[in-house]
């Protein structure tokens, strides 16, 4: 009946993980208790849960990426202090657990942390930055959205019900064969990514075509700003890279549930090949990540500093330039399989080609700033920040791309500390400047300043307590995933990194005080103009936060920087007072398919796990329905009344028409 | 383990390549870290003597110094990999004096089989070798995949079931060094750890004599024992009864090492490493 499910799945013996459980099941069930006695369910449900509203899913990506953070932020938290302690000792975790945790560390903070984050700042941004209404797809970018919880949501139960994956986060066969791993963690692991990613290339086809397809007046390819570029070529990687990984995982399951051979020892399979292809996805899947985080830099950098961004043509260049080679580089995370001199030589020096253009993103950043009048403002600082870390991550990174270098740094603690010097000082760097910085856009008020720099500066310093000891290890022979050690050489740096850590979470705390007090002084705070930085791209034209149509009319661009212009223009015209002509606007109803949707497939994802297949069949059925439903809708737009425009728009106009008058005034 | 103090030609190549690379960049990296520092402090909003230059946004000379400067350092450094991945490939040969010593390794789960097929003896968890010789390793995995990593010998490879991969260094000095497993195999992983023993060539006929007395045979019967899932804490060593043992394993003659058996029908499988401890 339950297939493979009973009791035993419940891990009594390990106090950790259901006490975590337990703690989160809590925090759930108070939180619904709350909303429901409040009586916000139906404003949840037809605000939130239903809503196709891409500025709305862009939050919900960005609260699941917050959320996420926290459970693999404390999954770092305690690899760091089982290797602290694990000096010729078992340390606190036994290796069957530390092995989950690493596991899941990696999984969340990529697939569930940095993916949703990005995906959720292009969400929330693209489409007000092109200057239209809506993305090309609303209904799809809520199952994208939904589809990438119920991955989330998975990898969560399987902290209290069964296990995780205890291979590591690629789940390296034969590791990861039914043979070697018997159990239901890599189950949980592969049907986890295969829906959420099901949901990330609905997501990258969405807006890949909202960029090539609905941009405003004037909006032509040269003139859109440079998040939305970076926002294309990171989407363009997603549709062309995320089929990899489904295809690999498919046949990874196909190995595990029906007997094939793909990957496994037996029978002729191959994990040469796994390697091969995961690293296919894998390569470009970091430059999906750390793209939109360049556009992020892109923007903030240009604003804070007062001036238009240095040598835009060639960073659209450079952009594209990384797109298209990171594609050809793969093979450099395994130079140590004995592939021979050429081939190893020649992937070591492509890796090397994409230092590149993103060296010269780096000195066109740099070139920004010279002449600037540069506030520091919390996103500028995290910018700044990330300039200085990332540079070292792409001096480490170019190094492990020479395969001499490589042949001894390979999987070492070397290698850990480069890819979190540029996962966290890039992409991590990258959402929180972003967050700081269209914060007011999204919720109509700024963050605290004083809490905000706090935050920067604890998780910068953090960052380089933490990580410079993990490098000095590598170079000491330390590998990574190491349960226990003896070597002596190796501990007081461990223990220097745990006290990162420490500062690292101190770090993250000063950001959700941040949170909690802005929400409290959110009157003090308030953005009415909509324009909170002196802005220079059309998110910053429409109100804060954006009535649901984003904008009363479709903005005419005429340059790049389209709303510096129109600003400059304004003042020198001292602002025509004519009254404009509203007209009615029609937007995309909202629709419970992505939530139902992504029921279904928690339910089959599930039932999948355990080899429920009855439930399966149920889930799949159901997820199926949902489609079918939504595709013979009648219609799927509302439209809402001129007056209705007008009495919306009006307010921010006044708003604005006083900050131009102050500013000619002054 | 230090990758820095290098007891070998090969690690000495590879360190050698690895600092190198590092200063090469470092010549960049660190004026330009200085120059983001400096140009974000000088033109900061609140300081008057800083020109405000808005219309500064192209400058074909900036933009070709800029797309220059990464791409020649890229250029020298690509030459550094292109002779470096030749000179130091794996599988290259590394002259030294007296005749080559042949090892075969097994990654078994968790520990390491070092085969001497001329020698006939095998030890595990210990690698004994003389200084100064060509050491020419072949390496398969019982099961899963492996990484054979001796820090201070350079060169790590992976081994794969059903695979072999080449493998050739050289330690020159005598004394005690520590090699490791640098892929992760699941739960005994981090005991994968193995001793160096690198003792004197006119030495090394003795302790193969001295070795090839024990009692112990590694033959299939007793291979299919060693690569049962767990931990060996002792450093047994054996006799080799035949010198295609390696062969047998790698071409799947033996069939892969067994996983671990499920304690429950729950999906938590019981841990082989968790029973070691």
């Amino acid at each position: 009946m339950l297939g493979k499910l009973n009791w035993s799945a419940i891990p009594l013996d390990q106090p950790i993980p259901l006490v975590a459980g337990a703690v989160v099941l809590v925090a759930i069930l108070g939180v619904l208790g709350w909303v429901v006695v409040k009586g916000h369910l139906p404003y949840l449900w037809r605000e939130w849960i239903t809503s196709v509203d891409h500025k709305r899913i862009g939050v919900m990506y960005i609260l699941l990426a917050s959320v996420m953070l926290l459970r693999g932020g404390s999954d770092a938290i305690m690899m760091r202090i089982q290797q602290a302690v694990a000096y010729q000792s078992q340390g606190y975790l036994p290796p069957e657990h530390y092995n989950q945790i690493f596991s899941a560390h990696g999984t969340i903070m990529i697939f569930f942390v940095a993916m949703p984050f990005v995906i959720g700042l292009m969400n929330l941004i693209v489409p007000l930055q092109l200057g239209v209404r809506d993305v090309a797809f609303p209904t799809l970018n809520s199952v994208g959205f939904w589809l990438t919880a119920t991955g989330a949501l998975l990898v969560n139960i399987s902290l209290v019900v069964g296990e995780f994956a205890r291979t590591g986060w690629l789940a390296f066969p034969p590791l990861s064969e039914l043979s070697y791993s018997p159990g239901v963690g890599v189950d949980y692991y592969a049907w986890s990514l295969q829906i959420s990613g099901v949901g990330t290339l609905v997501a990258g086809i969405n807006l890949v075509t909202t960029v090539l397809k609905l941009r405003t007046k004037g909006m032509n390819y040269l003139r859109m700003p440079m998040f939305c570029w970076t926002t294309l070529a990171s989407n363009l990687l997603i549709v062309a890279a995320f089929p990899i990984l489904t295809a690999t995982l498919a046949m990874l399951l196909l190995d595990r549930y029906l007997g094939f051979h793909f990957f496994t020892n037996e029978a002729g399979g191959n994990v040469m090949m796994f390697m091969n292809l995961i690293w296919a996805w894998g390569h470009p899947e970091v430059y999906i990540l750390v793209l939109p985080a360049f556009g992020i830099f892109s923007e903030v950098v240009s604003t804070f500093s007062g001036k238009a961004l240095f040598g835009y043509r060639s960073m659209v260049l450079a952009t594209m330039a990384i797109c298209v080679v990171s594609f050809m580089v793969w093979l450099h995370h395994f130079f140590t399989m004995g592939a021979g001199p050429n081939v190893n030589a020649i992937f070591g020096i492509a890796s090397m080609i994409i230092a590149i253009p993103t060296g010269v993103k780096i000195y066109n950043w740099l070139f920004t700033m010279y002449g600037g009048r540069i506030r520091f403002a919390t996103p500028m600082l995290w910018s700044v920040g990330f300039m200085v870390t990332f540079i070292i991550g792409g001096l480490t990174g170019v190094l492990l791309a020479v395969p001499p270098a490589d042949f001894i740094l390979h999987n070492s603690m070397f290698l850990v500390a480069h890819f979190h010097n540029v996962i966290i000082g890039g992409v991590l760097f990258g959402v929180f400047a972003g967050f700081e910085y269209w914060f007011p856009k999204a919720f109509g008020f700024r963050l605290d300043e004083r809490w905000g720099k706090a935050a920067f500066w604890f998780t910068f310093i953090g960052f380089f307590i933490t990580f410079m000891p993990l490098y000095i290890v590598g170079l000491l022979g330390m590998t990574r995933r190491m349960q226990h050690y003896d070597v002596a050489a190796w501990r007081p740096w461990m223990i220097v990194a745990a006290v990162g850590v420490a500062v690292l979470t101190i770090g993250v705390i000063c950001q959700i005080v941040q949170l909690v007090v802005s929400i409290r002084n959110r009157e003090a705070l308030r953005d009415r103009t909509g324009d909170p930085w002196d802005g220079r791209s059309l998110e910053w034209a429409t109100s804060s936060p954006p009535p649901v149509f984003n904008f009363a009319f479709n903005p005419d661009v005429r340059g790049e920087d389209a709303y510096w212009d129109m600003k400059a223009r304004a003042k020198q015209q001292s602002l025509a007072h004519e009254t404009p002509d509203y007209q009615d606007i029609e937007m995309p109803r909202n629709s419970p398919t992505g939530f139902v949707c992504a029921f279904f497939a928690t339910i089959m994802g599930f039932a999948l796990i355990w080899h429920i297949w009855w439930m399966v069949i149920l889930g799949g059925l159901g997820a199926w329905a949902t489609f079918v439903v939504f595709a013979w809708r009648d219609h799927d737009e509302y439209v809402i009344p001129a007056e209705e425009v007008a009495r919306i728009d009006r307010s921010n106009i006044q708003e604005r028409r006083n900050l131009v008058s102050m500013a000619g005034a002054v | 383990m230090n990758l820095l103090d290098p007891q070998g030609p090969v690690a000495a190549g590879n360190s050698t390549i690895l600092v190198d690379s590092v200063f090469i960049m470092l010549v960049i990296v660190v004026p330009t870290i200085f120059a983001i520092l400096a140009f974000a402090f000088w033109f900061r909003a609140s300081n008057p003597r800083a020109r405000y230059q808005p219309e500064f946004v192209y400058s074909g000379r900036v933009e070709m110094v800029v797309w220059s400067i990464p791409a020649l350092t890229v250029i020298l450094l690509g030459g550094v990999a292109w002779i470096g991945s030749h000179q130091l490939d794996p599988a290259a040969p590394v002259p030294g004096t007296g005749s080559p010593v042949r090892i075969q390794a097994v990654s078994l789960d968790w520990k390491w089989l070092f085969i001497y097929p001329d020698q006939r003896i095998a030890a595990v968890n210990t690698l004994t070798v003389p200084a100064g010789a060509e050491l020419n390793f072949q390496l398969t995995s019982s099961s899963v995949m492996n990484t054979f990593f001796i820090p201070q010998l350079g060169s790590m490879i992976y081994t794969m079931n059903g695979m072999v991969t080449k493998l050739n260094l050289r330690a020159d000095n005598e004394g005690k060094l520590q090699g490791l497993s640098a892929h992760f195999s699941g739960d005994g992983f981090p005991d994968m750890m193995f001793d160096v023993n690198v003792i004197s060539p006119l030495a090394f006929p003795d302790w193969v004599a001295n070795t090839a007395k024990t009692d112990a045979v590694l033959n299939e019967d007793s291979y299919k024992k060693l690569m049962q899932q767990g931990i060996e804490k002792g450093r047994p060593v054996y006799r080799l009864e035949d010198p295609r043992l390696f062969d047998l394993i790698a071409t799947q003659h033996i069939p892969p090492g067994p996983g671990p058996a499920l304690a429950s029908e729950a999906g938590r499988s019981h841990s082989g490493g968790h029973d070691a401890r």
